[in-house]
């Protein structure tokens, strides 16, 4: 029985404890055996984003030293994920454990889809809800085909959603367009990082969604702060909170 | 700048890029590329798509009737055939009126409405024809100045891509030589498409037998 | 120092128009879409041409030597410049030797970088833009905002205003097509009148000695074949090993670039026109340093097909402008600053790194990755300001101490929503400027999970 370190980023952890509980809820429900490792705090990105790559190597040695002794991390972020498999070789190639944590930490909906091999997702979830297919998870660890790229569509997301009963997930007019969080470029370029998501949230409109879903906190943190700002109707959901209701076999 | 200076420069830039040589990497071949169950009907989709006009004849003595039928033809003034036998009404009475060979210089083409050049070969995946600079008589500029363009393309020699057709491309040292896909064209006023930029108003082409 | 994001700032806050520019260039990003779904092979042509151009990169002394050889004996005249003083000093030389006084130009980025216009205006060559959208900003006394769709910033209203002063078209006319004619005849008698015409060069061949020009208007073959002298500038990265090789980088560009299968002429010059001269400058210009950078060398690859700057989110909605930089977006972002790294400091900034543009690059560059390399190599050489450093090493400082952390977070969250609204959402909070905070959660997730440890069952 692998044994999953539950990897929390630093602002779910602070802002949205709720889709902690989801994510733990969701593997434990298919036997996983997960344990939250305390001693975690956050995985560097905004300081290497910043290009202070010497800042965040301490907190990716401090990751290593957390999660080395882990067969698989699990984390309820594409961002997260891809820092430590495409960025953390800069400062950790070579150190022990570091190969074997690169290649088995893991996004949530891809463990669900690749390792642990959910095939049924079973429950009810009416309702009219717009994917949001985050940057990072979408290109970095590719979660699905990006629009760009001319190869067999696929996506693992969508793949676990679809098919819970009542849920219209509906088409965007542009389907993975990026939502302007971008990490520090949310302060920097605060006034494209804006428009780039009330864009998106426009889109999601005018598609007909009621709740905006996807499986990064930190781009529907972006985009929650701008409906809540407005006064929108949209609901915001992460999709471990939709998975949590439902049953994973 | 002096030509000592040149050479200078010269040596200068090739040590340069020698001394910063990234490692080598092999050279690779261009993919297996897309073949069309019919070319010929690709090739005429797309040459109609990019705003040409597409014209199926049997023989080089149907072209005349055909051309009858285009009004930049039967409205053009001065016209031009670098196609023996091309560019006569069927009463025989030439209508080709400008005496390429007298051409002095290029800028005595002004003027020109419709030309009719030979194409060597189409190529079904983007509507070029492959024009050679031997094709284009003694004023090469004939292609571009010309008001209104036809072209003339053997029927059997349509390629379905790029790849085969720089396989059978023998450029002329030193000469010239141009794909042309359809008649000249902008969008750089609010990305509105307008055909007839400086080159051809409208290009024709007569694919034979 | 001015950077990207206080330019953007004003665009992006003219919705209306910022809305209007990003549907524009979004448009071309699905027309190159649709003309790459039709190309089952399209994926394998990128990985192809990024192939190509790095073994090119790793032998590129000795083909531009082959092409030098090769040119040489097309009758073609070889000119090689370090930089872009020597270019303009040669290209000037070319036209002063022959006292040639009126030049016209098709559209070459290189040129731009070299700012060769003001040069030869300087030295009496009047020169003229030929293509259209480089015609109407040149009439503007503005630079190019795109490298392929030079006036994409300007409403056609703007363009019939500025042809009415300067080509005498009817006063409101803005119809596309009666402007395009009007340009078309006032071109055609630069065409006609000019002593010498100058190209960019979207590659050259090694194995042939010539090299391939692309336009859709025909101007680059009016400008060359009309007057007896031509001028092409190319930097030295433009070289392919072989013709067959333009096999894969035309498949890619104009589908690239603007959505179309190929461009109306793709021109490849192999020697003067008859009783004419044909003159190549080869140009370094700082890329021989690049070459020399493992980490930057790829973006040398690039075609400037402007398919990066198409599918940007954040150039669509900042304009060409914003970047400062003759050739703007994603691969400006790289270029710029490759060039001057405090004058461009904040472009590599100027990207969320959704990577949609490596995704569209058809030679594969790894523009984000690059991108985000960047902000080190700035962070390093200490040309991100201090106070933003050290904003980052206070953060380490607290995120490596699980306590701190905890402290801080605990901290934060008891005392946001106690602060007066005003306070919280003043000016030093640029996040609260058009969005609400995240919600202040009584406790965090692992303030719960010591209660699943003490109370609930692991399973």
């Amino acid at each position: 029985m692998p044994k999953v370190g539950l990897f929390i980023p630093c602002y779910v952890d602070q802002f949205y404890p709720q889709v902690g509980l989801a994510t733990l809820r969701v593997l434990r429900s298919l036997g996983v055996e997960v344990e939250f490792p305390e001693e975690q705090t956050c995985c560097g990105q905004p300081m290497a984003n910043s290009g202070c790559g010497e800042y965040a190597r301490p907190l990716a040695e401090k990751f290593l030293k957390i999660f080395g002794k882990y067969d698989q991390v699990v984390a309820p972020s594409g961002s997260c994920v891809s820092m430590v498999r495409n960025h953390y070789a800069q400062w950790l190639e070579g150190w022990p454990n570091f190969d074997h944590l690169r290649t088995n930490t893991f996004e949530l909906c891809e463990y669900l889809v690749d390792v642990v091999r959910v095939a049924k997702v079973e429950g009810d979830f009416p309702g009219k809800v717009g994917l949001h297919m985050s940057c990072h998870g979408l290109r970095e660890l590719r979660l699905a085909r990006s629009s760009e790229l001319m190869v067999k569509p696929f996506n693992k997301v969508r793949f676990l959603l679809s098919q819970l009963q009542g849920i219209e997930l509906v088409d965007l007019t542009r389907p993975d367009e990026c939502c302007g969080f971008g990490g520090t470029f949310a302060v920097n370029e605060e006034a494209v990082s804006c428009l780039m998501g009330r864009d998106r949230i426009a889109d999601h409109e005018k598609s007909g969604a009621e709740i905006i879903t996807g499986f990064d906190a930190s781009c529907l943190m972006h985009l929650e702060g701008l409906i809540r700002r407005e006064k929108k109707q949209l609901r915001v959901m992460h999709v471990a909170e939709i998975l949590e209701r439902a049953r994973l076999s | 700048m002096s030509s000592r200076v040149e050479a200078s420069g010269r040596d200068a830039i090739l040590a340069s890029l020698r001394r910063n040589a990234p490692p080598a990497s092999p050279l690779p071949e261009a993919p297996a590329a897309i073949v069309y169950d019919d070319p010929e009907k690709q090739f005429a989709e797309t040459f109609t798509s990019v705003g040409g006009r597409f014209v199926c004849v049997a023989s080089l003595a149907d072209i005349d009737a055909k051309l009858e039928k285009l009004e930049p033809y039967t409205q053009a003034r001065k016209v031009a055939s670098l196609i023996p036998g091309v560019g006569r009404t069927i009463a025989g009475v030439g209508r080709t009126n400008v005496d390429l060979a007298a051409l002095k210089d290029p800028h005595e083409l002004e003027g020109l409405d419709f030309a009719i050049i030979a194409g060597e070969f189409g190529v079904a995946e983007n509507g070029a024809v492959w024009v050679a600079g031997s094709a284009l008589g003694p004023q090469r500029a004939i292609f571009v100045v010309t008001q209104h363009l036809a072209l003339v393309v053997p029927a059997d020699q349509i390629v379905h891509n790029m790849h085969q057709a720089y396989d059978r491309i023998r450029f002329e040292r030193p000469g010239f030589g141009l794909f042309i896909s359809g008649p000249s064209k902008t969008a750089d006023i609010e990305q509105a498409l307008v055909i007839g930029a400086h080159g051809a108003r409208s290009c024709a082409l007569f694919l034979v037998g | 120092m001015i950077g990207h994001a206080e330019k953007a700032a004003p665009f992006a806050a003219n919705e209306p128009r910022a809305h209007w520019h990003d549907q524009a260039l979004w448009f071309v990003r699905l027309k190159r879409d649709r003309q790459a779904e039709s190309i089952p092979e399209w994926e394998a042509l990128r990985e192809a041409a990024a192939a190509i151009k790095a073994h090119t990169l790793s032998r590129i002394a000795d083909y531009l030597e082959e092409f030098e050889r090769n040119a040489h004996a097309n009758g073609i005249q070889v000119h090689w410049a370090r930089d872009a003083a020597e270019h303009n000093a040669i290209v000037h030389r070319i036209l002063a030797d022959r006292g040639i006084t009126r030049l016209v130009k098709s559209k070459s980025m290189l040129t731009e970088e070299c700012h060769l216009n003001p040069y030869l205006e300087a030295r009496g060559i009047e020169v003229t833009d030929t293509d259209l959208g480089e015609r109407i900003v040149q009439l503007r006394h503005e630079p190019p905002s795109h490298i392929v769709l030079p006036a994409i910033h300007l409403k056609k209203e703007d363009i019939g205003e500025l042809f009415h002063k300067e080509l005498g078209t009817a006063k409101d006319a803005s119809d596309p097509k009666y402007l395009t004619e009007a340009a078309r005849a006032h071109l055609r008698q630069k065409f006609m009148a000019a002593q010498a015409g100058l190209t960019g060069v979207n590659f050259a061949i090694a194995e042939t000695g010539g090299f391939v020009v692309c336009t859709n208007e025909g101007n680059a073959d009016m400008g060359t074949s009309l007057p007896p002298v031509h001028i092409a500038c190319m930097g030295f990265e433009k070289i392919v090993p072989r013709a067959k090789d333009l096999g894969v980088f035309l498949r890619l560009l104009a589908r690239s670039a603007t959505g179309q299968p190929v461009t109306t002429y793709t021109t490849h010059f192999h020697g003067p026109m008859r009783g004419g001269e044909l003159h190549v400058v080869i140009v370094d210009n700082g890329r021989s340093a690049i070459l020399g950078q493992e980490t930057f060398r790829r973006s040398l690859s690039c075609i400037r097909c402007g398919a990066c700057m198409n599918t940007c989110p954040v150039f669509r909605r900042s304009g060409g402008y914003s970047y400062g930089y003759i050739v703007p977006g994603p691969i400006g972002s790289l270029l710029a600053p490759l060039r001057d790294p405090s004058q461009f400091a904040s472009l590599p900034f100027a990207s969320s790194l959704c990577g949609s543009c490596s995704d569209v690059c058809p030679v594969s560059i790894d523009l984000h990755h690059e991108l985000y390399a960047f902000r080190q190599k700035l962070v390093e050489n200490k040309t991100v300001p201090l106070f933003k450093r050290m904003a980052m090493a206070v953060m380490t400082y607290v995120l490596a101490r699980t306590w701190a952390y905890s402290l801080a977070g605990r901290l934060m969250r008891w005392t946001m929503p106690r602060l007066p609204r005003a306070l919280v959402y003043g000016p030093w909070n640029p996040w609260g400027r058009q969005r609400e905070l995240p919600p202040m959660p009584r406790q965090s997730f692992r303030d719960l999970m010591k209660h699943d440890l003490n109370n609930e069952e692991p399973k």
